[in-house]
């Protein structure tokens, strides 16, 4: 079986994206929200991709959308796939797949913290994660300011110099100019 | 503040009903206070060279120089051949090494532990991240000066010191204390709320009381 033919297989089935090949064994294809459930529940039952590699998320700030990246795989051929799901980046929330793979809560529970995207139903989701006491935008969303809240809430030590590394190495290299 | 630690009513296992305040109940209330030097110098020096001889640290790896101490206490480099060992508990160390970053959720228990320490007790902050940021200088949950917020008596610089360089900070730290500038328990204890207040500053839940010990 190749990528190729999965993605005919599936195509005839759900309103799927164009395939990407990355590798023989590793494509990318992008999937409406409304039919990500279905597409994995067919992937996980009828094509053997039963195991849940990562779920995770980009933040397409430019164009106002978060991509979200359901990557699985099939550990008999072996071939992975991940499916990409395009939500708006205003009040982002997608539906959860704790049912499907249980594993799925402990992922969404870090979306939620570190990108704010909402997933109603999932368990322990509103709880903190890994962040305590988190005062500000969700650390990982583009448009935060790590260096500015930095700069607001930790004490700087003064006299802390930085130097370009090209142009340092130049001057201590040909001290004479080039 | 998380459930458990809020005041409340329980019903105890003969039926009888009393009030739990957990913050007050389960710590002293009370402020450190500064611990006066023995009556003498002769005694104050023979307790200061016990104190050098005996560094006891606080096995609390906060970063990646965590790694460095496997090494330092095992055969490789062997600090116990020089009176130092790790320690399992606060209760039974006297140095506390903060080993590299400290991200504010971990500041939080690096405070109780540096509090629940007994006196006298020292701090090393090891790497350059615990004395401006290191390559950390810019993260969103780091703090880039360690001694706004605990009494730090010795910095050893690198990114990563190696244990050689530890070594040489434990014949530092003992030349420190033998000349009874070992005092950062009491400078905690008077500038206490300076201490407390920059702590406070960074920690956004605090549900800990402010002195534990």
């Amino acid at each position: 079986m190749t990528l190729r033919d999965l993605h005919t297989r599936l195509t005839a089935l759900f309103p799927l994206g164009e395939l990407t090949e990355q590798r023989p064994n590793l494509g990318f294809v992008t999937v409406p929200a409304d039919y990500l459930r279905p597409t994995l529940l067919h992937l996980r039952d009828r094509e053997g991709f039963t195991h849940l590699v990562l779920l995770t998320a980009v933040d397409w700030l430019e164009d106002g959308q978060f991509q979200l990246t359901y990557l699985l795989s099939n550990r008999a051929i072996p071939c992975d796939i991940g499916l990409r799901v395009m939500l708006p980046r205003e009040g982002a929330s997608m539906e959860s797949i704790h049912e499907l793979w249980p594993t799925a809560a402990t992922y969404q529970r870090e979306l939620r913290e570190m990108f704010g995207i909402a997933f109603p139903g999932s368990p322990r989701v509103e709880e903190e994660f890994i962040l305590e006491g988190w005062i500000d935008l969700p650390p990982y969303r583009r448009d935060f300011d790590t260096k500015k809240f930095s700069e607001e809430n930790f004490n700087h030590r003064p006299g802390r110099e930085t130097t370009d590394p090209a142009a340092h190495m130049k001057k201590q290299l040909y001290p004479g100019g080039l | 503040m998380k459930e458990e630690l809020l005041k409340r009513w329980v019903k105890g296992p003969d039926g009888v009903e009393f009030e739990v305040e957990p913050l007050r109940d389960y710590y002293c209330e009370a402020p450190p206070t500064v611990m006066p030097a023995a009556y003498i110098k002769i005694v104050e020096d023979m307790f200061n060279w016990a104190r050098a001889e005996s560094i006891w640290i606080l096995g609390f790896g906060t970063g990646c120089g965590a790694i460095e101490m496997r090494p330092l206490m095992t055969p490789r480099f062997d600090a116990y051949r020089y009176g130092v060992q790790w320690r399992p508990t606060p209760r039974q160390a006297n140095l506390f090494i903060i080993s590299g970053y400290l991200s504010t959720k971990t500041l939080k228990r690096a405070i109780r532990s540096y509090e629940q320490m007994q006196n006298p007790k020292y701090v090393i902050g090891l790497g350059s991240c615990t004395i401006n940021g290191g390559m950390y200088w810019d993260s969103y949950n780091t703090i880039k000066r360690l001694d706004d917020y605990l009494p730090v008596d010795l910095y050893i610089a690198g990114c990563m010191p190696r244990p050689e360089a530890l070594l040489a900070g434990f014949q530092d730290m003992k030349k420190l204390i033998r000349a009874g500038k070992g005092e950062g328990a009491n400078k905690y204890a008077e500038n206490f709320d300076w201490y407390k207040a920059n702590q406070k500053k960074v920690i956004h839940d605090w549900d800990m009381p402010d002195y534990n010990w």
